[in-house]
């Protein structure tokens, strides 16, 4: 066989594995928003859903999924970027820094149940915080922070080593030097690491079952005092998000149209996290125009 | 086979005391690890000259060259002294930034920020402290003048510096290092990057500089170092062998190693 037939035959093979997950990837995509669409509807998305069957709309879960997300970001998105830029740029190569990357990479394999059952051990008993959306934030930054650390430092450390002397020979120090001129460069690629990561944590369900509960009782969205209990915005109150009540539903759902239910919470909820995906995409793109002043 | 040249006889000229100096190094060494890349390298830099670094690749000129700005502090050690404005800035307790305020570097390739053109000097300006707008802009197109690149970019200042071309790039580079209003000025092979027009650019930029700043230059092109330089040192295998006016060095070089580096019968 000559060179040309064999590349031939190579790029027919890849071609052939890329269109088997291709494929793979529409049929599921395509399976859960057929079945699921045709029973979303508007007060579907906004209606709350009746405790003890699961019957009814999905407004709150959905509501809890986002809030939950937001505080789970805010807490680790900061944690992760001083942990990433310390490991890219501070970080001697020394015992203790292999020891906090061997950590880390634990923490990222740990299995998402695990994670919420030591939130659940920790958080909900020991401190009795109770099953609450604080309580799931925590848990999921747990399972967050990893790969947010790893994937800041890996932006931070794939930027040419020119661009950070070329700061320190102007007498910049090496704080101003990495927050200024790194980071900028680094931000796309650390904004899609965190938009991607934001739909994991969106569909995360196992961690959450123990740590911000199964219940979603029913808030007051006209109180946004985050201190009232009947506030949405309220961290201590359990909050049953859209991925645990698709669980809750399947396993446990006493109604009658339990898998239509379901269907349609699966296809918002793949919908939300392809928005996350595409979303990550332009924002990525912007950003790096907007901060290297191209077009 | 490189040819076994002695050590011992070197050729380094010193300057009277009535020669105003703008930097001096004395038994200067650096190490990496236990690689001893620079041994006792004792030069003394005229102010308001460009001084021409030249030696086969390996033979230590970047290796000096970062020392002085103290751009080797992180991975290597550097002992001896480097006196500037009568101050050992070869010592733990110097402010570096400030130095680097004062010596500033140009690299082999050019490394624009990924900002626009305008930012690309600004920013270091800013972190100094200048707020004033209308200082920076002055600052901005002074430098840029400086460097021979006002006219070419003088429409596009808020456009990505990355969309200039090689040669401008390294001008802009130049104009931030010059910014900053340094006194000394270090350039690695500038033009190494570079198309021949682009260098001829560069090399009359520095030479226009040499009026306010001191230059140093590593260059690995002979032609060049005669072309800009005033004073050239030849460096060889982490020693520095001799050092002389250049019109000297490559007309009567002093010792067989400078004279066959020069003649290019080298090694
Ligand atoms: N970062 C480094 N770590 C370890 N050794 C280094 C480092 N940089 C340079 N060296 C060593 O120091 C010696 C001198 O290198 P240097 O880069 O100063 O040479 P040079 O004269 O600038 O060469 P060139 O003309 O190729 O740029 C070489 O033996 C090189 O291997
Ligand atoms: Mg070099």
């Amino acid at each position: 066989m000559n060179a040309k037939r064999k590349d031939l035959l190579a790029t027919i093979i890849i071609d052939v594995i890329v269109a088997t997950v291709v494929g793979i990837l529409v049929f599921l995509l395509a399976y859960i928003l057929i079945s699921g669409l045709p029973h979303v509807s508007w007060s579907f998305l906004t209606g709350s859903a009746d405790s003890f069957s699961g019957a009814g709309g999905i407004g709150v879960q959905l509501f809890n999924s986002f809030y939950l997300l937001i505080l789970t970001m805010l807490i680790s998105i900061p944690i992760s970027l001083g942990a990433g830029i310390y490991l890219a740029e501070y970080a001697k190569d020394n015992w203790r820094t292999r020891l906090i990357r061997s950590a880390i990479e634990v923490l990222s394999s740990l299995p998402s149940v695990v994670v919420g059952l030591f939130g659940f051990l920790l958080f909900v008993v020991k401190f009795k915080i109770g099953f609450s959306v604080i309580s799931g934030a925590i848990a999921l930054t747990f399972f967050n922070l990893p790969l947010l650390t790893r994937n800041i430092e890996e932006s931070l450390s794939a930027v040419s080593r020119s661009q950070r002397e070329a700061g320190l020979s102007l007498g910049l120090s090496k704080w101003k030097t990495e927050i200024g001129i790194i980071l900028p460069v680094a931000l796309p690629g650390i904004v899609t690491g965190v938009v991607l990561s934001a739909g994991r944590v969106f569909g995360e369900a196992a961690a959450l079952i123990y740590t911000a509960g199964q219940s979603a009782p029913v808030t007051n969205f006209a109180d946004w005092n985050p201190m009232d209990a009947a506030s949405p915005l309220n961290p201590l109150r359990p909050a049953e998000t859209l991925a645990v009540h698709i669980w809750k539903v399947n396993t446990e759902g006493l109604a009658s149209n339990a898998a239509q239910l379901s269907a349609a919470a699966s296809a918002v909820l793949i919908i939300a996290v392809l928005l996350f995906n595409l979303f990550a995409r332009v924002l990525g793109n912007y950003l790096y125009r907007r901060v290297t002043a191209s077009k | 086979m490189l040819k076994d040249y002695s050590f011992d006889q070197t050729a380094v000229q010193t300057f009277d005391d009535h020669v105003a100096l703008a930097l001096k190094t004395e038994d200067l060494q650096v190490y990496y690890g236990n690689n001893h890349a620079m041994h006792d390298a004792n030069l003394a830099f005229p102010k308001n000259q460009i001084t021409a670094l030249i030696g086969a690749s390996g033979s230590g000129k970047s290796t000096y060259l970062r020392s002085l700005n103290r751009m080797n502090d992180t991975i290597a050690t550097v002992t001896g002294k480097i006196w500037y404005h009568g101050v050992d800035i070869n010592q733990p307790d110097v402010n570096i930034y400030e130095i680097r305020r004062h010596i500033g570097m140009v690299f082999q390739r050019p490394n624009p920020f990924a900002k626009s053109i305008r930012e690309n000097i600004i920013y270091a300006l800013r972190a100094t402290g200048i707020k004033d707008k209308k200082v920076l802009n002055q600052r901005v197109e002074q430098s840029l003048k400086g460097a021979a690149l006002w006219d070419e970019v003088k429409d596009t200042l808020d456009k990505s510096a990355l969309a200039l071309s090689g040669g401008q790039q390294q001008r802009l580079c130049i104009a931030r290092s010059i910014a900053m209003e340094p006194d000394v000025l270090l350039l690695d092979e500038p033009c190494s990057a570079l198309d021949p027009i682009s260098t001829v650019k560069v090399e009359e930029t520095l030479l226009e500089l040499q009026k306010k700043y001191t230059i140093i230059i590593v260059t690995h092109n002979m032609q060049q170092a005669a072309r800009i330089s005033s004073q050239c040192a030849f460096f060889h295998l982490g020693h520095v062998m001799e050092y002389a006016p250049t019109a000297t060095m490559f007309s009567t070089p002093k010792i067989q190693v400078t004279q066959d580096y020069v003649s290019g019968s080298f090694g």
